[in-house]
């Protein structure tokens, strides 16, 4: 016998359920007075700083229709490329920009929207800058745990082209499920859960 | 390693075996709703390392009060009164502090104040279903409520979920982020249930069955059922491989 490393495994997953909604964003399925507002629906103030950009998002199933109980939560850098987290050791970043945000779909559309800024670059592992980028978390019944992707922006093609972690997805038809197209200040990134199109998640 | 500086490894990988896979036929939802192709492997970069944090400042009095948070003046929720506690740990076995920890449930009778759930079991006005609250600087958390209903749900045609309670946990990393279910000790439903039969593993699903702590019940009140919860853990960053300069 050896020591033991005294690790624990994970709790397993279960999934979010179609009722997503009463727990996490009571005030919009009608249950008001236990919170005053629900968490991560409003990301920007006045005194935000960096370009204000509209995110729109749906979660498309294999029959190609639109989610209509998804959930998912965004988590980004403020516009000089720094997470408002304790673990950002590289400097502080904007007290008026969280970086977090959370929207249940549009209940007749399934349809996500995400007033936001453009975060600026991040550096990868060993110094290179990533592309600006969006890591998206998506739950919902029929998901049994919760998926991970990220949202490439389509007007920086100069930075998409070295991004690390782009350039590490093998199948390059692939990488464009990443990458939202811009129209005026509307980014639009779909999402598909399975299919020709189907976008790329991570195991990280 | 102390709980003064922010940690700022990575995370272990997940062992997806022990989760449930994507593709569950058995719950059908799961057919349409999972990604078909592998998952993209990556370690951890900054955008995973870190994630938000949420102060106890947003937490109302009443927020990890089921029984009372939605209930008229004078009035509380019907149903067998429990406390729920445990304690947010990582795979290390380390206390995750000052996390957000996020529930909801049916009523009594099986019943969710949502306009989508059409079972026909009544609802309680006093009951809203939703609580939160923030772990300690131990990872420890704890609230009231009441033993939800076990309900039926259109899957099977005679498909019961057992009582349970939902949870959402962020941890300090957004890579920890995680959605779970709790479960009561000694329901029959529990081993019957497709949607806890969508993990593999036997002993993974016992890691979701909260015993009844006779220890922490408040006699004449409520009795009490005690859910850990363990979030990944952290890579230790005593030696980190960083190229020259940077
Ligand atoms: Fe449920």
């Amino acid at each position: 016998m050896v020591q033991d490393l005294g690790r624990i495994k994970e709790t397993p997953s279960q999934t979010a359920g179609p009722y997503v909604h009463i727990g996490l964003t009571p005030n919009f399925c009608g249950i008001g007075g236990v919170y005053d507002a629900d968490l991560g629906t409003s990301m920007v103030n006045d005194k935000t700083r960096g370009e204000r950009i509209t995110v729109k998002s749906r979660v498309i199933d294999g029959s190609g229709t639109p989610l209509k109980d998804a959930l998912v939560e965004i988590w980004q850098a403020d516009a000089d490329g720094l997470y408002n987290s304790p673990s950002e050791m590289r400097g502080s970043a904007d007290p008026n920009f969280a970086g977090w945000g959370r929207c249940p779909a549009d209940m007749d559309t399934g349809e996500f929207v995400f007033h936001t800024i453009k975060p600026g670059r991040v550096p990868f592992r060993d110094g290179r800058l990533m592309a600006p980028h969006i890591t998206f978390w998506i739950v919902a019944r029929g998901i049994n745990i919760g998926l991970h992707t990220r949202m490439y922006f389509g007007d920086e093609e100069k930075a998409n082209a070295e991004d690390p972690v782009l350039q590490r997805i093998e199948h390059k038809v692939r990488v464009p499920t990443l990458i939202a197209p811009r129209e005026g200040n509307v980014y639009t990134f779909d999402i598909h859960l399975q299919g020709d199109r189907e976008t790329v998640f991570f195991d990280i | 390693m102390s709980n003064l500086k922010p940690e700022t490894g990575s995370f272990f990988q997940r062992d997806r075996e022990w989760h449930p896979p994507a593709l569950t036929p058995w719950y059908k939802t799961s057919v349409l709703r999972s990604p078909q192709k592998s998952l993209i492997s990556m370690d951890n970069t900054i955008s995973e390392i870190t994630g938000p944090r949420f102060g106890h400042n947003i937490i109302g009095e009443l927020d990890n009060d089921l029984v009372h948070n939605f209930a008229r003046p004078g009035e509380s929720a019907i149903g067998e009164r429990i406390i729920v506690y445990g304690r947010v740990v990582d795979e290390r076995g380390k206390g995750v502090a000052n996390t957000l920890v996020e529930f909801w449930q049916a009523n009594a009778g099986g019943r969710y104040r949502h306009k989508k759930d059409q079972y026909f079991a009544p609802l309680d006005p006093n009951f809203g279903g939703c609580g939160r609250t923030i772990t300690d600087e131990n990872g420890f958390y704890t609230f009231r409520s009441i033993k939800p209903g076990p309900y039926p749900w259109p899957n099977g045609v005679n498909d019961w979920r057992p009582s349970h309670i939902h949870f959402s946990i962020f941890g300090h990393g957004f890579v920890q982020r995680l959605i779970t279910q709790m479960y009561f000790e000694g329901d029959p439903l529990i081993w019957k249930c497709p949607i806890v039969r969508t993990i593999p593993d036997r002993a993974a699903i016992e890691r979701l069955i909260a015993p009844l702590d006779m220890e922490a019940t408040i006699p004449m009140d409520a009795r009490a059922y005690k859910f850990d919860i363990v979030l990944r853990g952290r890579r230790s960053t005593f030696f980190e491989n960083r190229k020259e300069g940077n």
